[in-house]
């Protein structure tokens, strides 16, 4: 019997392997890392029945095409709402699709990151407990390439119960302006004036990865004290750090475990995966919580 | 100690002023730091919390299967009692860490620092170290203590975009070793073979808080 794989045929932007990260290991410099959407992430590998934590990949702008060994395989693509053509054939994204030769994901109209989970999972070796690619770390498996085999896990649940009972599931419709509720950071007072940030109005520059995202447009976040060096400490995902230029960088997944720029500002946990879908030119709003 | 709000999923707890305004130099802030993070590890042994120490903070937050409570959080970090011996008895560890003292910036420390470059390199295997914390990069630690003579140096003006593997280097009051190829602003003092971070070795980070670190001069092109 062939092992059930897939050959990459084509990919558009970076195709990366992701589960839900390597916590645990900040002491030694290695951030959480994992699915940037996570919600979309979860969303798509239930909808192919596979256990909690399964790599998927996360594929940005589209443009990805794969050859399916050893079908059929079930899959469900999340996030950027991109079409799916399984064999030929269109889905809408969300939709839970068999492929018995090929797929290809087409360009998402909105948003970036796209999920594909396939039943089973990605198999890729794990470094420090997870298959994520922490491209600031660089640990985890390198971003797909056209010519690339990539074998198909055991992550599926058993039994009946475990097999996809959907037809589709709902995709986000990523509603714009993206507004974030925040709550002011541990260090808002060393700048000048902190509510610039709810007043700015706020759009993605070019400098937008998976470590962080540059906001540029509104009135920079000046240091009340340029001179004054804070000592590095701790950050999360969804952190607002202003450099002194005053544009403030939103922290991805991949963002420096510790960092020395004063936070001015905290994503709530609850829109942090919203930040995975903007991309460059995107507006962007603010409010305190 | 300070609680310092950081978004609805941590706190950060701040164990000595940012500035060294209220006199904590930086061995003892690091100190504090390693203490509080093993009294928290104690305490909360079966709770999912990600530490991540700092110069002079830890910042907690909640991992998924902790009660996503923030308050809670709050309270717990507030409880936290450094000054209780740590349960976890193990004898400090220490690693010894060969050098080649050939290193781009050994004469802009000497000149920094009033010494020449014997004696910068004599300060820098004279005094032992100690791992602070980790965070610049996998298996990178923040090393603190060493020689009070070589704490005024600063980092570099321009930092390099390209500070090779291995290599062993000063700033701020903190000694390091840059575990690959990465951009630095630290002043290079010289090199080590010693691997600082390796996948196939368990753990992969040679250096852990807490850590004692004697660095040793290896001789070698100076």
């Amino acid at each position: 019997m062939t092992r059930r794989a897939l050959v990459v045929r084509a990919v558009g932007g970076p195709v990366l392997v992701q589960d839900l990260g390597r916590p645990g290991h900040a002491a030694v410099g290695v951030g959480r890392s994992g699915a940037a959407d996570r919600a979309a992430y979860l969303l798509a590998n239930r909808a192919v029945g596979n256990r909690r934590g399964a790599a998927a990949l996360e594929v940005t702008l589209g443009g990805l095409e794969v050859e399916v060994r050893g079908g059929p395989l079930w899959c469900c693509l999340t996030g950027a709402p991109a079409g799916v053509e399984a064999d030929g054939r269109l889905h809408p994204p969300g939709a839970v699709v068999a492929v018995r030769h090929r797929l290809r994901i087409g360009t998402p109209p909105r948003g970036l990151r796209s999920y594909l989970a396939v039943r089973g999972g990605i198999d890729a070796r794990a470094v420090l407990g997870s298959r994520s690619r922490d491209v600031l770390a660089g640990l985890g498996p390198a971003a797909l390439d056209a010519g690339d085999v990539v074998g198909i896990g055991d992550d599926a649940d058993a039994g009946e119960a475990g097999w996809p009972r959907l037809d589709a599931v709902p995709v986000d419709a990523l509603a714009e302006p993206a507004l974030f509720r925040v709550v002011p950071g541990p260090r808002a007072d060393l700048i000048v004036e902190p509510d610039r940030l709810v007043t700015g109005e706020w759009r993605v520059s070019a400098h937008a990865d998976r470590v962080g995202t540059r906001l540029e447009g509104g009135a920079p976040l000046l240091h009340r004290d340029p001179e004054r060096q804070l000592p590095s400490e701790g950050a999360v995902r969804g952190a607002l750090q202003v450099p002194p230029s005053g544009e403030p960088v939103l922290f991805g997944p991949d963002h420096p475990v510790t960092g020395g720029y004063p936070v001015v500002g905290v994503v709530v946990d609850a829109d942090v995966d919203r930040a995975a879908q903007l991309r460059p030119g995107d507006p962007v709003g603010f409010r305190w919580v | 100690m300070r609680l310092l709000p950081y978004g609805d999923r941590a706190v950060l707890v701040e164990l000595a002023d940012p500035d060294g305004t209220d006199g904590t130099d930086q061995a003892v802030a690091s100190a504090r730091v390693v203490a509080w993070v093993e009294a928290a590890a104690t305490a909360w042994r079966d709770v999912p919390v990600e530490l991540v120490p700092a110069a002079t903070t830890v910042l907690v937050a909640l991992a998924p299967g902790a009660p996503q409570d923030l308050a809670w959080l709050r309270a717990a970090a507030a409880d936290v009692r450094p000054e209780q011996p740590a349960r976890r008895a193990e004898a400090p560890r220490t690693v010894e860490v060969p050098v080649t003292y050939d290193g781009a910036d050994l004469a802009a420390v000497a000149r920094l620092t009033g010494l020449d470059e014997a004696d910068v390199v004599a300060a820098h295997t004279g005094t032992p170290w100690r791992v602070a914390f980790g965070g610049f990069a996998p298996g990178f630690a923040y090393l603190v203590g060493g020689d009070p003579r070589l704490r005024s140096v600063p980092r570099r003006a321009e930092p390099r975009t390209r500070v090779p593997a291995g290599s062993v280097a000063l700033a701020g009051g903190f000694s390091g070793v840059y575990p690959r190829v990465s951009p630095g602003g630290w002043q290079l003092l010289g090199r080590t073979e010693l691997a600082m971070w390796d996948l196939d070795r368990d753990p992969p980070a040679l250096l852990a808080a807490g850590t004692t670190v004697r660095f040793v001069d290896a001789g070698g092109v100076r």
